[in-house]
């Protein structure tokens, strides 16, 4: 009783935030937070067994995948605002209105008799009775589960199988893209400079700062950049100064194709 | 403790997940919606079964997880795939078979 009144308000608060939150991962987790609850609601109505399997599955597995699959198809990738369809979002959204509306009032008017509770079903512990039942009158049902998932395996590997079409650069032909970038477009031969890290800001997303004390936007990963991790007092000086960085690498870059032209030249 | 209650809160989630579907642009965001229906539909079965003292609701809401596994691995195969050719994953972006 106390669990119900205590989770379900959350629950209904985090599932609405998972549609109306803008970042995919804002809503995996809060889509996390509402199958946990789930999962405290089920073990409230005798159903231990399910409890473990929500967490585990569910929680454990099912979003952990969601997670894996967000972070390759890109954190930042949000939903674009425009309708395709002139009203759609309203006209969804009355009628889900109205359908749940529907829905509540159905199970309003219903009138059921008293819960009957698990308690003699439940005798010899929750999980003995569910194997009675699955190796009992479900057994078919169990088997024919195993071949499902084998055949979803063999389905994730077949569609996520990607035939490769160029050969795989060897180390030697990077060695040979690099030298040929640097004399065609005087691109830094060496690695990448390494994020300035500050006794007061101590993390690889506090950009390096040039001779001239502009920050070097190719210290930071970009990916960083475009989540807007960077700190703000930095981000601010970046923003008004990132453009004169951008420039005065250019020019680096430019005096050094210089170099190369001379030196191809001959 | 009645079962109404808890039947309640699964319409709930499960217009909430239903609306979400509709509205979100993201083709995970979609996915995740479906599966919070699947477990919405998952708590109104364990409050019936309860609501009946026998466990039969309980072994179908095992079952529904078992089958959400197996879709899910599937479709998020399917959502990658997607992704790795066309670089976007909006259900907006794969309407090839309109045009």
């Amino acid at each position: 009783m106390i669990a119900f009144w205590a989770l379900a308000p959350l629950m209904v608060l985090a599932a609405v935030g998972m549609v109306l939150v803008r970042k995919a991962v804002h809503s995996a987790l809060l889509l996390a937070f509402v199958m946990v609850c789930l999962a405290v609601l089920y073990a409230a109505q005798q159903a231990p067994f399910l409890f473990a399997v929500q967490i585990i599955v569910y929680t454990g597995a099912i979003l952990m995948l969601f997670l894996f699959v967000l972070m390759l198809v890109g954190v930042d990738a949000s939903d674009s605002v425009v309708e395709t369809i002139p009203g759609q979002r309203l006209a969804a959204t009355a009628l889900g209105l109205l359908f749940g509306l529907v829905l509540v009032l159905g199970v309003a008017q219903a009138t059921m008799s008293a819960s009957v509770g698990l308690g003699a079903a439940n005798r010899d512990g929750n999980v003995d009775a569910l194997a009675t039942l699955l190796f009992g009158p479900y057994v078919l049902a169990f088997e024919v589960t195993s071949a499902l998932l084998i055949t979803a395996a063999l389905g994730a590997m077949v569609l996520a199988h990607s035939e490769r079409l160029t050969p795989k650069p060897t180390q030697r032909d990077l060695a040979a893209q690099r030298i040929r970038d640097y004399a065609d477009h005087g691109k830094h031969l060496g690695p990448l400079p390494t994020p300035g890290v500050y006794a007061r800001h101590n993390a690889v997303d506090t950009p390096a700062l040039l001779p001239d004390g502009s920050p070097s936007s190719l210290s930071v990963s970009r990916s960083l950049q475009a989540r807007g991790t960077i700190p703000a007092d930095l981000s601010s000086a970046a923003v008004d100064r990132t453009a004169t960085a951008l420039d005065s690498t250019d020019s680096h870059q430019r005096t050094a194709a210089k170099h190369t032209d001379r030196g191809s030249g001959r | 403790m009645n079962t109404d209650h808890y039947l309640t809160l699964s319409a709930l989630l499960f217009t909430i997940g239903a609306v979400g579907v509709l509205v979100r642009r993201n083709a995970i965001v979609v996915f995740m919606c479906v599966e919070l229906m699947l477990n919405a539909s998952n708590l109104a079965l364990v409050s019936f079964s309860r609501a009946h003292g026998q466990l039969d609701g309980q072994v179908a809401a095992f079952f529904v997880m078992v089958v959400a596994a197996a879709e899910v691995v599937v479709g998020l195969a399917i959502i990658v795939a997607i992704f790795r050719s066309r670089r976007s994953a909006s259900v907006d972006d794969a309407s090839l078979l309109k045009y």
